[in-house]
């Protein structure tokens, strides 16, 4: 057997949609997990509701996994069934290994052209010998004994998993397990990680969406609205059970017309208040995000990003909301736009963003994605912060005092904010323009008084180091944001392992845009390459409106779904430097 | 979060100092001095109640109040009071709305504001157009009004706002008459009172661009008919009268909404530990 070690592996199980290829991937991910190793389980799947292409990916690794495999070790197709719409986010090494069920039919020509090696095996078969035996869980065999994976974990996982449907579940799925170790045996290659496990350390299995959710509610959520869209509807079917078990409540919507306008009623009423949703979504909550920047309401919305426009590729992963979530407000309406870095990353940023809308009393769009999303991974068990909803309250005041003003001018913009229930502190919020009591005004020097004191309190607000995270040195930098960074961030260590530096600077804060930060840590740099998962290159676009970088500018960006890989990163820049 | 004190109130501790924008002769004057004399009745401070509204001439009420409010978008008011509600169930929450932003805009809200039937009462100040853009035709008036925007007028059949309500599942529907003060008054206070959503739609004339609806005063009457808790009595005999009968017309006893945020903060490190491999 030709057995090729590297520091991570990567596999893919193929299977129309019901062939269970995402649990078998799943389980495999938490055994690795419960063996100390990281990894992460991205899916392509197509639109289909029941029956369509389905792969579950795998990748492993000694250390934290932060972007899916660009190269596939092992492929097993559980069947075909419109398997070569996936060949081309799922390339194979030449040195890989497909394992196909004769009964499947031939492996499609867009799999095979990658030269690896295609070897039998009786999936279907084997499963049928064995009672109640599922072919998903023969392939999850095969896949862990090539990879030489911690075979108890495994077992332990299944025997979790599979309880709830019986002791014969359990056994059966045990039976198929061990079929497709021992069918390993005769497979001509295999594929092992070269490092020990890191087992002492205290971690997680997580997706971005659960992450979402919960940065959300540490953060200080306790009222959401929620109107279901692909991919973000995980984070409010995670956010439903949880805000109940913390006194909160989540309402489903009639649309996003009517959850965006929910959040904001409940924010009203001094409750720290958000909604998920997805491009789409996001277009129709723009008018009442206006609303909110007016009335200085605060409201999180969390927008998974997925293809674009209109109704796009719904499943599929781009960054391509950016200037929707940036620039598509009428008027203007200073706001805030983050995104997080990766999975682990989703729970800080979300948190985050709760503290910054609720401290600066503003609409905060979080812009993860589809692949970050939807991507469950081992991550370290992050860290306790100390962000929480700390909203400017206005307590009641003398009786002798002045009227109320609910949007008094101050010295940071903030004005304290009286909730209903407090005597004396009656206003009314509102969308038109306003004097500092509230009252409804179209007077100049109210309408430039308002617009200065809502710019001061999101431009003067201290984000501290929080705006990105920077990592290295060198001149040559590659600038990135949102979920891009895991690839960006691997395609750097690669460069520097090869004797480049290279400095990787990850926004986290897109808006406002942190340009004197951004200068300051790259103000050096002889080249800057801007990576993003756009076809058009809205990052780059946004960071040149706000700044003239130094030394060349390259912009790197595609459309999805192939998400851009580390290699290519390394290629590009490889390139450049070239002498 | 005061608790609710009895203290006796006056319209006037409603009343914010601000002057309404409306032009003289308005119905919706009488809308304000009514929910300002059902609020005083129902003995809450002012600042225990909110009032919600969109956009129009109507919507701009809150502001003439002395609640809190919150004069948001176009058609999204009952939206804003639902989360309001559920955020604050120890409120009192109003939603001021019109013909164009609760039946146009706000068309689909409106169905699903009843069918969820959380505790608020939702008054529809109903004058059949549009007057804050200068008289087009709403989705309750006439098919043959004419007008700039639809010259010879719609030919659509008008919206039936309480068969809508009725069958969406409002738990309290009534009409009356905005310059009824008396029975609007009682009216409001009866829907604020009644559990889950209430809708009470007010005919509310546009003097200046329907000066035709003055000739309301007259053709209104009373419903002669007692309240009924039967759906189907009281779709009857909404369906069947003309449009200007006034009073209420139905109250339901279904549950109102149930979910609300507390005080209580659960434990989240429970939360987590469902993620700890």
């Amino acid at each position: 057997m030709a057995e090729t070690e590297a520091n991570s592996v990567s596999l893919a199980i193929l299977g129309s949609g019901g062939a269970g290829a995402l649990t078998a991937g799943g389980i495999l991910l938490e055994a690795a997990g419960k063996a100390g190793l990281y990894g992460m389980l991205t899916r392509s799947v197509g639109p289909q509701i029941r029956g369509g292409e389905a792969a579950a990916l795998v990748r492993l690794a000694r250390d934290p996994v932060e972007c899916a495999a660009e190269r596939y070790d092992l492929m097993i197709g559980i069947d075909w069934k419109n398997a070569d719409r996936l060949a081309a986010e799922i390339p194979l090494s030449p040195q890989g290994l497909i394992i196909a069920d004769p009964e499947s039919g031939p492996v499609p020509e867009e799999i095979t052209a990658s030269g690896a090696l295609v070897v039998e095996f009786p999936l279907k078969q084997t499963a049928k010998a064995i009672s109640g035996g599922r072919e998903n869980m023969v392939a999850a065999g095969l896949a862990a004994a090539l990879t030489g994976m911690d075979i108890e974990a495994v077992r332990q996982v299944i025997r979790t998993k599979l309880a709830r449907k019986g002791d014969d579940a359990v056994s059966s799925g045990l039976a198929c397990l061990d079929a497709g170790i021992k069918g390993a045996e005769k497979m001509p290659r295999s594929y092992k990680l070269n490092t020990t496990p890191q087992s002492d350390r205290d971690r997680w299995l997580i997706t971005g969406n659960e992450a979402v959710g919960l940065g959300a509610v540490r953060g200080g959520i306790r009222f959401a609205a929620a109107y279901p869209i692909t991919p973000a509807t995980e984070v409010l079917e995670w956010l439903a059970p949880a805000l109940a078990r913390v006194g909160g409540a989540l309402v489903q919507a009639e649309d996003e017309l009517s959850s965006i306008n929910m959040a904001i009623g409940a924010s009203f009423g001094g409750r720290a208040s958000m909604t998920a949703t997805s491009g789409p979504g996001l277009a129709l909550m723009m008018e009442a995000l206006g609303l909110s920047a007016a009335s200085e309401t605060p409201v999180v919305v969390v927008d998974v990003m997925r293809g674009g426009p209109s109704t796009g590729i719904p499943t599929k992963s781009e960054q391509s909301d950016l200037n929707i979530a940036v620039y598509g407000f009428h008027g203007d309406a200073p706001h805030v736009v983050v995104g997080p870095l990766g999975v682990a990353d989703c729970l800080f940023t979300a948190q985050w963003a709760v503290h910054l809308a609720e401290a600066m009393q503003v609409p905060a769009i979080v812009l993860s994605d589809q692949a970050i999303g939807q991507a469950r991974a081992v991550i370290d068990r992050p860290a306790d912060l100390s962000f929480f909803a700390n909203r400017r309250i206005w307590q009641g005041g003398d009786q002798d005092e002045q009227e109320y003003a609910r949007y008094a001018l101050t010295a940071d913009g903030i004005s304290p904010m009286a909730l209903p229930g407090t005597p004396g502190g009656q206003y009314t919020a509102d969308g038109l323009t306003h004097s500092i009591t509230g009252t409804p005004s179209s007077r100049m020097s109210d309408q430039k008084a308002q617009m200065d004191k809502r710019r001061d309190k999101v431009e003067q607000f201290d984000y501290g180091t929080h705006w990105a995270e920077i990592e290295g040195d060198g001149d040559t930098v590659i600038l990135t944001w949102g979920s891009t960074t895991g690839a960006a961030r691997e395609a750097a260590a690669r460069l520097r392992a090869e004797g480049t530096d290279v400095k990787l600077v990850a926004l986290r804060l897109i808006s406002p845009f942190p340009a004197a930060q951004l200068l300051q840590a790259i103000h050096d740099a002889s080249r800057v390459l801007v990576v993003e998962q756009t076809h058009s290159g809205q990052f780059a676009r946004h960071v040149r409106a706000h700044c003239d970088l130094p030394g060349e500018v390259r912009p790197f960006h595609r459309e999805g779904p192939r998400l851009i890989g580390p290699a290519e990163i390394v290629i590009e820049i490889t390139d450049w430097i070239k002498p | 979060m005061n608790a609710p004190t009895c203290p006796s109130f006056k319209a006037g501790d409603f009343k914010s100092g601000i002057t309404p924008i409306w032009c003289p002769g308005c119905g919706d004057y009488h809308v304000l001095l009514s929910i300002t004399k059902a609020l005083a009745a129902l003995g809450r401070p002012p600042e225990d109640v909110a009032v919600v509204s969109g956009i129009g001439c109507s919507s701009r009420i809150p502001a003439y109040t002395n609640c809190y409010g919150f004069h948001g978008v176009h058609g999204r008011s009952l939206a804003l009071a639902a989360g309001l509600k559920v955020a604050r169930p120890d409120l009192t929450v109003m939603v001021m709305s019109g013909d164009g932003d609760g039946f146009s805009i706000g068309g689909n809200h409106f169905l699903h504001a009843c069918r969820r039937n959380i505790d608020m009462t939702y008054i529809v100040m109903d004058n059949r157009v549009y007057g804050m853009t200068k008289g087009q035709p709403s989705p309750t008036t006439e098919p043959d009004w004419d007008s700039a925007l639809s010259p010879g007028g719609t030919g659509l059949s008008p919206f039936h706002p309480l068969v809508i309500a009725l069958a969406s599942g409002a738990n309290f529907v009534a009409r009356e008459f905005s310059g009824d003060i008396k029975a609007c008054t009682n009216t409001i206070l009866e829907a604020i009172r009644h559990p889950g959503f209430s809708f009470v739609e007010i005919l509310s004339p546009c003097v200046t661009f329907r000066p035709d609806e003055k000739e309301w005063k007259q053709t209104v009457h009373k419903a002669i008919v007692d309240p009924t808790d039967d759906p189907a009595r009281a779709a009857r005999r909404i369906m069947t009268d003309d449009g200007m009968n006034t009073g209420i017309l139905y109250r339901g006893n279904r549950k109102p909404y149930a979910a609300q945020v507390s005080d209580e903060v659960g434990d989240i490190k429970a939360l987590e530990q469902a993620f700890a491999l």
